[in-house]
């Protein structure tokens, strides 16, 4: 069910949520967290697919604020929310609402956001593309335990990252590491079988992928050793190598989805190591809302580092780079340019 | 192996799954139902999540003239068919490489010789490291012969620093002498620690759920004894008949089949104090405690109810009686629906019966424990008010539709002071979406990792039967199983044992 609702308030939305649920018979289902997604008209609607996919394993309530400051002065000037609900089976298992703040209202999202909260629920905020430098201080972010970020959708990735590392505070993450959690699993589990001391360690992938910056400051944090960045065409991550003393412990994706485990003293064997989608990243992230001690150590042995030493990678921005991050497991980012058609063609598409 | 040794593992990183260390799996019965079904799907769904060890291996062993392709043909149509996560390439390129087939009759030396070649060559081609587990399932009559078969042929131990894992399924025995032969037989060649016996309802994640429900919570266990709780009653209704299975079924009954394993292992869980640890050995120690403190009542033909079901109309289809059933013998007296009550002689639950129900052919399938309290002690409400009010109820829904339900009263709106029953639900999105895992996936990858809390011991297993074997014993001599109409929820006899006490079935 899709209810419309222009210029109106959060309490109409709040109001309408509850007559949505009444007349298609069902009570609220427990759910179990608020999301809140922060983005454009250009980006929402991946965003929110991702977000209903995940919200089977974990029913919520998603709010989507979609900023629309205007262009002109007079747009800019004038206020007004515009509201989109959705209940039932096509909103995933929970409720959706999409915000549309128009003008000077873009800029107080936090305003409409809070009453729509669900009581006494942990809230989560997601930023798909473009978030702000100090999530954890962010209007939006201060009502949340968990605040999503992605530093592969921005326009200056690895630099992103740094800023993460930065202004990290915790509940902060980043999809980018949890981009990770398979290969640094298969890693890990490498290391189970025999203790081997390693020496120094070599990541490589493309080049302004957070990811393998960010795999190599987490290498590099756990064992205390200098990690070397090589630059290869992709796609993602395409290798990690650790020297030991008995050899090479090499985990070598090159194809994107089936990588070669290599251990001393043992056969080669296979692993699939597929690059994952948003929705199940998201639910991953969804699953555990206690800040990541993990990622903080990994991010913030990136700044100590950077900071010093000027950074492993080049942080250049680039139409290039641009392309490589947009085929990063999603299309985050849309040029500019065609962010104007894509803004009338998402519309209509989510109108239906 | 420990967290210590491996400087990429932090216990604060909780991302990380547990992932089961160098590791094979040697399926014996490979052709049958539940391989295909459960087991092949269950490691291919493990695979694609992740969670098993680079180079793990299946192997197969049954009496077909297979290549290792076919075998991994089956497994891959099997897995096509039955797997809950989508079918990736790659994922089973991983899982294919490690797939052998050894065919062979259990009492064939050569087949074990080539099994144990099999395994060696695991070990060096797939870095396996000599860890294994046996699953055996084939029907309990063939387990002393391929245990011993596997001792003989030295498979039973790994070398050092390796381990060596039996599965196993029920039935464990058919009554307590039984079960301790079978524990013998295993024991002598697994050491107890190493055998692992299946009862997928322990992987269930509402069965899981009902010790987070009861102690991580606070407000639950307070009402959780005699002071609050008037009963329990805890349900496992099938809507199928026996199916195929009537060779298997007939002589073993309901009771044997379900109350003796999955039902007494819920009033466990349900009843039990709370463990020291969730470690195997704290849980063993306490679901032991309130299993040795389980009663039967004095009177066993009051309190005990069996019935049979009778051909009848089951959901808008016309079904036989069990007496017609394929291959069942006309007169026999095997239980297809049980009833009884247990009390627990504890200071937590003295005079609070445990109704234990099961049946085949019931109104649906469903398996649920509710726990019934008291009515309120003093009403201030005029006795019309409540007349429609029951007792509060605290329902663990266990499948289908997995979830909580707690049953409260409630004023009906309006100028009059009403007060009906209303229900307040809680179903966990994990459990209505292909995302939550199958119960033997969970298993498989406890056995993998050696985790033992979600097994019921040897020890379980045969107070089990002592709890069990002086009904069957009743049964034998007494009557014959009552006939109840298929589609409905059991005999009359099981109402009446219940009005008895003055209580009645909750209808799931």
């Amino acid at each position: 069910m899709n209810i419309d609702l222009t210029d109106t308030t959060s309490s109409q939305i709040n109001t309408t949520l509850v007559q949505a649920r009444r007349s298609i018979g069902s009570p609220a289902v427990g759910m179990v967290l608020t999301l809140v997604i922060v983005t454009d008209e250009g980006n929402h609607y991946d965003a929110l697919k991702a977000a209903s996919e995940a919200s089977k394993q974990h029913p919520s309530r998603i709010l989507v604020v979609i900023r629309r400051p205007g262009r002109s002065p007079r747009d800019r000037a004038m206020a007004r929310l515009d509201a989109e609900v959705r209940v039932g089976s096509d909103s995933g298992t929970g409720e959706t609402v999409l915000l549309r703040m128009h003008g000077e209202l873009a800029s107080h999202a936090y305003s409409v956001v809070l009453p729509l909260l669900l009581p006494d629920a942990p809230v989560v905020v997601w930023w798909p593309d473009d978030a702000p430098e100090h999530p954890s201080e962010d209007k939006l972010g201060t009502l949340a335990q968990r605040r999503i970020t992605d530093a592969s959708a921005t326009e200056d990735p690895i630099g992103t990252l740094r800023l993460r590392g930065r202004t990290y505070a915790p509940g902060d993450t980043d999809l980018s590491w949890t981009r990770l959690t398979p290969w640094r699993s298969v890693l890990a589990a490498g290391l189970d079988q025999q203790s081997l001391k390693v020496r120094s360690a070599t990541v490589e992938g493309e080049s302004h992928n957070p990811s393998v910056e960010l795999l190599a400051l987490w290498l590099a944090e756990r064992l205390r050793v200098h990690v070397e960045r090589k630059v290869t065409e992709g796609p993602g991550i395409t290798a990690v190598r650790m020297q030991t003393a008995d050899g090479e412990i090499c985990l070598d994706r090159a194809d994107g989805a089936l990588a070669e485990l290599a251990v001393p003293g043992q056969p080669d064997r296979h692993v699939a190591l597929h690059r994952r989608g948003t929705a199940e990243l998201i639910a991953e992230e969804l699953r555990r809302l206690d800040p990541d001690e993990a990622y903080e150590s990994a991010v913030q042995y990136g700044t100590k580092e950077h900071g010093g030493a000027g950074g492993g990678s080049q942080g250049a921005k680039g139409t290039r780079a641009r392309a490589r991050s947009q085929s990063e497991e999603e299309s985050a980012k849309q040029p500019a340019a065609a962010k104007k058609t894509a803004r009338s063609a998402t519309k209509k598409a989510a109108k239906k | 192996m420990t967290d210590a040794a491996n400087p990429l593992r932090d216990a604060l990183d909780r991302r990380l799954p547990r992932i089961a260390g160098p590791s094979g799996l040697v399926i014996f019965g490979v052709t049958g139902d539940l391989s295909r079904k459960k087991l092949m799907p269950a490691v291919y769904d493990l695979a694609n999540r992740g969670l098993l060890p680079p180079g793990f291996s299946l192997v197969g062993f049954a009496r077909r003239d297979w290549e290792h392709e076919d075998f991994a043909q089956v497994v891959h149509d099997s897995v096509k068919e039955h797997a809950r996560t989508p079918f990736r390439e790659e994922v089973w390129e991983q899982l294919s490489q490690g797939m052998r087939f050894v065919p062979g009759v259990f009492d064939d030396d050569e087949a074990f010789r080539t099994l144990k070649s099999t395994i060696e060559e695991l070990d060096k081609s797939r870095g396996t490291g000599g860890n294994f587990a046996f699953y055996l399932s084939v029907p309990p009559k063939f387990f002393p012969t391929v245990v011993s078969q596997l001792k003989k042929h030295g498979l039973s131990e790994g070398g050092a620093g390796s381990w060596r894992r039996a599965v196993i399924e029920k039935p464990f025995g058919h009554d307590l002498p039984s079960a301790q032969q079978l524990n013998a037989v295993v024991h002598d060649v697994f050491n107890p620690d190493q055998v692992f016996r299946i009862d997928h309802y322990l992987g269930k994640e509402t069965v899981q759920n009902i010790l987070a429900l009861r102690f991580a919570n606070t407000m639950f266990e307070p009402l959780w004894n005699r002071s609050y709780v008037d009963h329990v009653q805890i349900t496992m209704a099938e809507d199928i008949g026996i199916g195929g299975r009537a060779g298997y079924y007939d002589g073993i009954g309901s009771a044997r089949d379900v109350i003796q394993n999955h039902l007494l292992q819920l009033l466990a869980l349900t009843a039990m104090e709370e463990p020291a640890s969730f470690g195997a050995k704290a849980l063993l120690t306490e679901k032991l405690k309130v299993l040795n403190a389980v009663r039967l009542p004095r009177e066993l033909g009051k309190h005990t109810v069996r019935g049979q079901y009778a051909a009848g109309w089951q959901g808008g289809e016309k079904v036989r009686g069990y007496l017609e059933e394929e291959g069942i013998d006309p007169k026999s007296k095997t239980d297809t629906y049980a009833a009884m009550r247990l009390e627990i002689d504890n200071r937590r639950w003295a005079g609070v019966p445990f109704y234990l129900r099961t049946g085949k052919r019931l109104g649906r399938r469903v398996t649920e424990i509710a726990v019934v309290f008291q009515r309120a002690p003093y009403s201030p409400f005029d006795a019309t008010d409540t007349q429609e009010l029951g007792q509060n109820a605290l329902v663990i829904r266990v499948q289908p539709d997995e979830g909580i339900t707690i049953r409260f009263g409630s004023k009906v709106p309006g100028t009059q002071m009403e007060i009906r029953d209303v229900t307040m639900d809680f179903a966990y999105g994990e459990s209505f979406t292909e995302s939550s895992p199958e119960a033997y996936e969970r298993l498989l990858l406890d056995v993998l990792l050696g985790d033992a809390n979600l097994f019921p011991r040897h020890q379980e297993v045969e107070r089990s039967w002592e709890i069990l074997d002086p009904v069957e014993r009743y049964w034998d001599k007494h009557g014959k199983p009552e006939q109840y109409a298929a589609g409905t929820w059991g005999p009359e006899a099981a109402d009446e044992m219940l009005a008895r006490d003055g209580r009645s079935w909750r209808r799931p």
